[in-house]
């Protein structure tokens, strides 16, 4: 009875909370898929799907691991015993703090993001291995490295904005929106026939990360070109972190 | 009416020592939507190095808040604050490198060891590996503490926690060292050997600022207090010079069991005085600076009146009836609050008889 009470305190947010991740999939798998004539049981020539997942589950991967360990310790560090005055004390400059978390989860999501290479090489159905090539190593580095450090950057963004007790559900659901519109199923230039959705996706950081791993790891299907993934994840992490180190500064000192 | 006590507005540090905290019309409002709150009203204070310092006041006075300042986390609205000869505002990181702080909230790492949370913290002020578990180690033998060094920090109790955190706040052998509340929740067994704790860390040298809302943790510990309430300075300097600020009065109440104003007129005429009478409900109250003998006056002017006496009591000159003089309402001590117009009185209850 308890626990009915407590979930019915709040029933609009939770009808939307319910409602909105299985828009979002059906959205991906039912419309923008079949509208760009690809997907589960679609083509089963080259591409093959797995080829299509290697960058987009290594970026979504590194994506969810990036934001998720950033954010969980710093909204118990901003809670109530406000641990973070704590570290707040070190002889350091407070950006240097936010820099800190920064650059720990970014290592953490390129660790994890990198896990997801064997799993994606190993399973799949005979025939449809993934065919992956690495022309230019240095940039692939560099891609890694900076996707890793715009999504940790994103995250430590969202750890001071949102508030902790909205914090799970909101998580949920925008790591959930970025990750079906962010090309990890499907290319970026398979998109044209749904042009509006092409458009809209390049709001979606999550998408510059799939494209760059795409335009490295398998270069044999279409993909942004370099200048502009490059571009992209150099600015919005130059911008983001400026604002987000801004942001955390005023967070802890009050 | 009281006459409010002549405030220092340039606290003096004891001649021919160097100072460890400045501050000049240190002021901090915080704004939330169309809320304004003045948690600190401009505050100028002075303490010298080697003093042990006590900011005293209820909660919300602004000691929190003063601490903040001091110690970089809380932006001042206005004024300035020097730490160790370092501006707060423009040398954040100059003052963290040379100050210790005590939180009050238990902030050690639960999942490491005593040790490991003292270590951490050495190395984050630079120390090398091995010399921050030497001293680490060092400093739980001094603490008496040695035995736990091992011990994950949530096995800790209270005041055991809180003696490894004040060991945390020494391992880079701070020029101050700031504690909020040290003795918050903890038991008056624990509070002791904390108080004898800090005592000892004071008389080896170190700067001690603290906060307290315990009158008698502020007498027991500091050689010099700020009295602070809702943001203001009232008074700085040794509890006697603050006790005398507040006239020294001893403070008795007696409360009837009937309507009080019957005996009004034969409590203003209590030997000894004129004194200030303080007149609600059932309840008198006497502020005096000679005390003897007004008990009995009230009474039997309550006898007169056929009155009978429900509850008595004499508070004698302490902190206690300083702060009532100073601020107009009692420290509130699990009492109940009287509210009259102007001021507020309080019945003290038996317990609180010292």
């Amino acid at each position: 009875m308890y626990d009915l009470r407590v979930l019915s305190r709040n029933v609009p947010a939770l009808l939307v909370q319910v409602g909105l991740q299985p828009l979002l999939f059906t959205f991906a798998f039912a419309y923008v898929m079949p509208g760009i004539g690809g997907g589960p049981g679609g083509t089963t020539s080259f591409p093959t799907f797995s080829t299509i997942l290697l960058p987009g589950l290594m970026a979504g991967t590194l994506m969810l691991q990036s934001i998720m360990s950033v954010t969980g310790p710093l909204a118990a560090e901003l809670g109530p015993g406000r641990e973070i005055a704590d570290r707040a004390l070190a002889p350091l400059p407070l950006w240097a703090l936010g820099l800190q978390k920064i650059t720990s989860s970014a290592v953490f999501g390129l660790l994890s993001s990198l896990v997801v290479v064997p799993i994606v090489w190993l399973v799949h159905a005979p025939g449809a291995a993934p065919r992956a090539q690495v022309d230019n190593w240095p940039l692939l580095v560099v891609t890694l490295v900076l996707s890793a450090l715009l999504a940790s950057t994103l995250g430590l963004l969202l750890g001071t904005v949102i508030d902790a007790s909205a914090f799970g559900a909101l998580l949920g659901l925008l790591l959930a929106a970025a990750t079906m519109l962010g090309c990890v199923y499907y290319p970026w230039a398979a998109l044209d026939p749904l042009g509006w959705v092409q458009v809209l996706t390049l709001a979606n950081p999550l998408v510059y990360m799939s494209e760059g791993l795409r335009a490295n790891l398998t270069p044999a299907v279409g993909h942004m070109p370099t200048w502009a993934y490059l571009t992209a994840l150099t600015t919005g992490t130059a911008a983001l972190g400026h604002l987000t180190l801004r942001r955390f500064t005023r967070q802890v000192r009050t | 009416m009281e006459t409010a006590p002549a405030r220092p507005r340039q606290p003096v540090t004891p001649a021919g020592t160097a100072t460890a905290i400045r501050t000049e019309g240190l002021r901090k409002v915080y704004r939330r939507g169309q809320d304004t709150l003045v948690a600190l009203e401009g505050l100028d204070l002075t303490v010298a190095q080697g003093e042990f310092f006590g900011l005293l006041g209820t909660n919300g006075a602004g000691k929190s808040t003063t601490i903040g300042m001091l110690t970089t986390l809380v932006t001042p609205t206005a004024g300035r604050a020097w730490v160790s000869g370092h501006e707060v505002g423009a040398d954040p990181v100059g003052v963290k490198s040379r100050i210790g702080v005590v939180p009050q909230a238990n902030t050690l790492d639960r999942a490491l060891t005593v040790l490991d949370n003292l270590a951490f913290r050495g190395r984050y002020f630079g120390m090398s590996a091995p010399a921050a578990r030497r001293r680490a180690l060092e400093l739980l033998e001094r603490l008496g503490l040695a035995g736990t060094a091992g011990a994950k920090a949530h096995q800790l109790s209270g005041g055991q926690a809180r003696r490894v955190m004040i060991g945390r706040a020494l391992m880079h052998v701070p020029e101050v060292l700031f504690l909020d509340e040290p003795t918050a929740g903890v038991d008056p067994r624990a509070r002791e050997d904390l108080w004898q704790l800090i005592g000892d860390v004071h008389a080896a040298g170190q700067t001690v600022v603290l906060t307290t809302h315990h009158l008698d943790e502020a007498e027991a510990l500091c050689r010099r207090l700020a009295v602070i309430d809702h943001g203001r300075l009232l008074a700085c300097g040794t509890p006697e010079s603050i006790k005398a600020a507040g006239g020294a009065r001893s403070v008795i109440t007696v409360r009837y069991d009937a309507d009080s104003r019957a005996v009004e007129d034969a409590a203003r005429r209590t030997p000894g005085g004129p004194h200030e009478i303080v007149v609600d409900g059932p309840t008198v109250q006497v502020r005096t600076t000679h005390p003897d003998g007004v008990l009995g006056h009230l009474v039997r002017a309550g006898g007169a009146a056929g009155l009978t006496v429900r509850d008595a009591t004499t508070t004698p000159p302490s902190l206690r009836t300083a702060f009532l003089t100073l601020t107009g309402h009692d420290y509130p001590v699990s009492s109940t609050h009287l509210t009259l117009p102007t001021k507020r009185i309080v019945e003290v209850s038996q317990s609180a008889i010292t």
